[in-house]
């Protein structure tokens, strides 16, 4: 199979407009199917430049109780890793330039059959993988083969992951590599900026793949600082919240859900936009 | 090791047990269970940490546990001879003070300052409180809110001993929503915190270190039994929920292969039903909590909710060497319902007045089942792993009554 390059040519047309991009994590299925496809259609349109999709799982464990909840209520809807693909499949009819990065855990793929869901995944037109519980120790498990398969595999890093760990880490690494900013679970607390920026610079030393940055982020302003000294700034519990605010009593979607999402992703992007105009006048 | 000399050569330098076990943590953990790793290895090759160990064992814990033999137990069921090995003795009440005071250790030679823990019945849980009250560290200890109202005293003892019982909502609010707590506490920790695990489960080198340090049980076994009827046990039997005290009992004697081992899970209101937590023998292969292991999962790869009256077996997965046990056939791995292990611990308190743990009554229960077709002869060792105490409000509430 040929390799799947949207990923690096969305980061090759950045580069030219000479700004970062913003990646937007939503669930897939959450609150419900046609909601969630509502939302994923418009991303790009929002202002999205690449899409992490969350695989639901029941038992997210790095994950802070916004996305937790998230992923129960996707489940609860009736959400699969086959619907998943589906929506994606769906997804790519409309858009054929907007990375899809599918971002889960590993229990549901493993139940699925590896080889079948990279496979699949290949065909739906998905363009990276994130697997938070698959660390470069367990690279056969899942990420030779979708690479191999022509897949991104994205890794984690962490500030706990020294100089002497990051070359084991990035060593089959694609895409671009993906800089958890705090020690924690995902939406919590946010890191400094200058931490964030000597951190990035010590992950140019070890790969030339763009550095997206997360776990967070919340706000346009948190996402433009972001974008000063990465390739990428992520949001996503920030997102997901909006959702969770935006259902009735029963938690079905409220009528406008999908447009107050979308918001939040053009004030995100815009942040992001203006992050390095701004910077330049500094 | 698919060559088989030993069934105790596990686990590899991958932290495998055939296709079990592993790390399967997420990036920010990684680099710390390496070192922990790395902590206990140089840890097992230091005499003074031994010298430690044996010290606590002996001086604090009541090591070495006595071997009982069971005489009006063995008479009521009419056949093999039943020993319990008394784990319900140790301080705390339970097997599970072994484990704590070898990881304690190990944290303290590691530098951290920090001790956090999951719970579900609270024996770990009060355990680790205990051993950090001892050593002077802050501890945590994650329970599921269901846990806490049906564990009342354990929840009680810990806050006395000084530790923090923080409640955990999520899912059904048993053992497994407390141990991803813990890895979120410990991702957001990993500085100063050690994360002291209860059971034979979670990412290499957990399963293997806490088989280790719940060994002396078994090891205590072989010398005693030798002692008391100069030979062998014919038959092991233990309870398992994550499967520490199984292990700690079956492990010295996995090579004896003349030796007949039984692990007895939790059927809950029965295999036919969705209420049980027989992992084992009602699961599939999958990766949670850092390792693969069976797992109560639904056709979606979705974790299921276990259910045992026993708060103690009341997880959807089992320690990784049970799986391997389990495919390779050493260990035989059967079930026992909630009811069946209410009946015996009835039975064994009044016939004995050893109240025991409800989790020690499933393989009582099993006890029961086979005990009676077996030749006079067979001598059977049943690890008591724990004392009931704290399950009498459970027990008072099947018979209508209120404490």
């Amino acid at each position: 199979m040929t390799a799947t390059t949207r990923i690096a040519d969305r980061f090759a047309a950045l580069g030219e407009e000479g700004r970062a991009g913003l990646v937007t994590f939503v669930t897939a299925g959450d609150p419900d199917e046609a909601t969630s496809r509502e939302i994923l259609m418009a991303l790009p349109g929002a202002g999205a430049d690449l899409i992490e999709l969350g695989m639901p799982f029941s038992d997210p464990m790095a994950d802070g109780p916004s996305i937790q909840a998230s992923s129960l209520r996707a489940l609860k809807a009736g959400a699969s890793l086959r619907k998943t693909l589906d929506l994606v499949t769906e997804f790519r009819g409309a858009d054929d330039q907007t990375p899809i990065i599918l971002m889960g855990y590993y229990n549901p793929i493993y139940i699925y059959g590896v080889e079948t869901f990279i496979a699949d995944a290949k065909a739906a037109g998905v363009d990276g993988l994130i697997i938070v519980d698959l660390p470069p120790e367990e690279n056969e498990e899942m990420s030779l083969p979708a690479v191999k398969a022509g897949l991104n595999f994205i890794f984690l890093t962490a500030p706990t992951t020294d100089d002497a760990r990051l070359p084991k880490v990035v060593e089959h690494a694609g895409g671009f590599v993906y800089y958890v900013s705090i020690t924690g679970i995902t939406g919590t607390s946010s890191a400094a900026a200058t931490d964030v920026r000597d951190n990035v610079a010590r992950l140019r030393r070890h790969t030339d793949l763009p550095i997206a940055v997360g776990f967070g982020i919340k706000t346009p302003a948190q996402a433009a600082e972001i974008a000063r000294v990465a390739d990428a700034a992520v949001v996503g519990s920030a997102l997901v919240d909006l959702v969770a605010d935006n259902l009735d009593g029963s938690g079905s979607a409220t009528p406008g859900l999908a447009d107050k999402v979308l918001e939040a992703v053009s004030k995100l992007a815009e942040g992001v936009r203006s992050a390095r105009e701004e910077g330049a006048g500094q | 090791m698919d060559n088989l000399n030993t069934y105790r050569a596990g686990a590899d330098e991958n932290g495998r047990f055939g296709i079990f076990g592993g790390r399967f943590v997420a990036e920010t953990l990684m680099p710390l269970i390496l070192e922990v790793e790395k902590a206990y290895v140089e840890a097992q090759g230091d005499p003074e940490f031994a010298r430690d160990m044996g010290y606590y064992f002996s001086h604090y814990v009541g090591r070495p546990s006595p071997l009982y033999f069971a005489r009006r137990l063995t008479e009521h069921l009419g056949g093999a001879k039943v020993y319990f090995k008394r784990e319900d003795l140790n301080h705390t009440g339970a097997h599970k003070i072994n484990n704590c005071i070898g990881q304690i250790l190990l944290a303290k030679r590691m530098g951290k300052t920090r001790i956090i823990a999951e719970t579900g019945a609270g024996q770990h849980g009060v355990a680790t409180a205990t051993v950090c009250a001892l050593f002077d560290l802050p501890c945590t200890v994650y329970m599921g809110v269901t846990d806490i109202a049906r564990q009342a005293p354990n929840v009680y003892r810990m806050k006395m001993l000084g530790a923090e019982v923080k409640p955990v909502k999520s899912g059904t609010g048993t053992l497994k929503d407390a141990m991803n707590e813990a890895l979120r506490d410990w991702v957001a920790n990993v500085h100063d915190t050690y994360y002291l695990i209860g059971t034979v489960a979670g990412p290499h080198p957990y399963p293997t270190m806490v088989r280790d340090f719940q060994s002396v049980i078994g090891g205590e076994v072989r010398q005693q039994i030798n002692e008391a009827e100069g030979r062998l046990p014919d038959t092991l039997i233990a309870c398992i929920g994550g499967g520490s005290n199984a292990m700690g009992l079956f492990y010295p004697f996995l090579d004896d292969t003349d030796t007949r081992i039984i692990a007895v899970e939790a059927a809950g209101k029965g295999l036919d039903t969705d209420k049980h937590a027989a992992s084992l023998t009602a699961g599939a292969p999958g990766v949670l909590h850092g390792n693969r292991t069976y797992l109560l999962q639904n056709a979606d790869g979705q974790i299921e909710e276990a259910h045992s009256i026993s708060a103690g077996l009341d997880y959807p997965g089992i320690g990784p060497e049970h799986s391997w046990l389990h495919d390779v056939g050493r260990v035989e791995y059967v079930s026992a319902t909630d009811d069946e292990a209410v009946a015996a611990f009835h039975l064994c308190t009044r016939l004995e007045g050893i109240i025991p743990a409800l989790e020690s009554a499933h393989a009582l229960a099993y006890v029961e089942k086979i005990a009676g077709g077996l030749p006079a002869d067979n001598l059977m060792v049943l690890c008591l792993s724990g004392r009931g105490d704290k399950d009498l409000d459970t027990i008072a509430n099947l018979d209508g009554t209120t404490l």
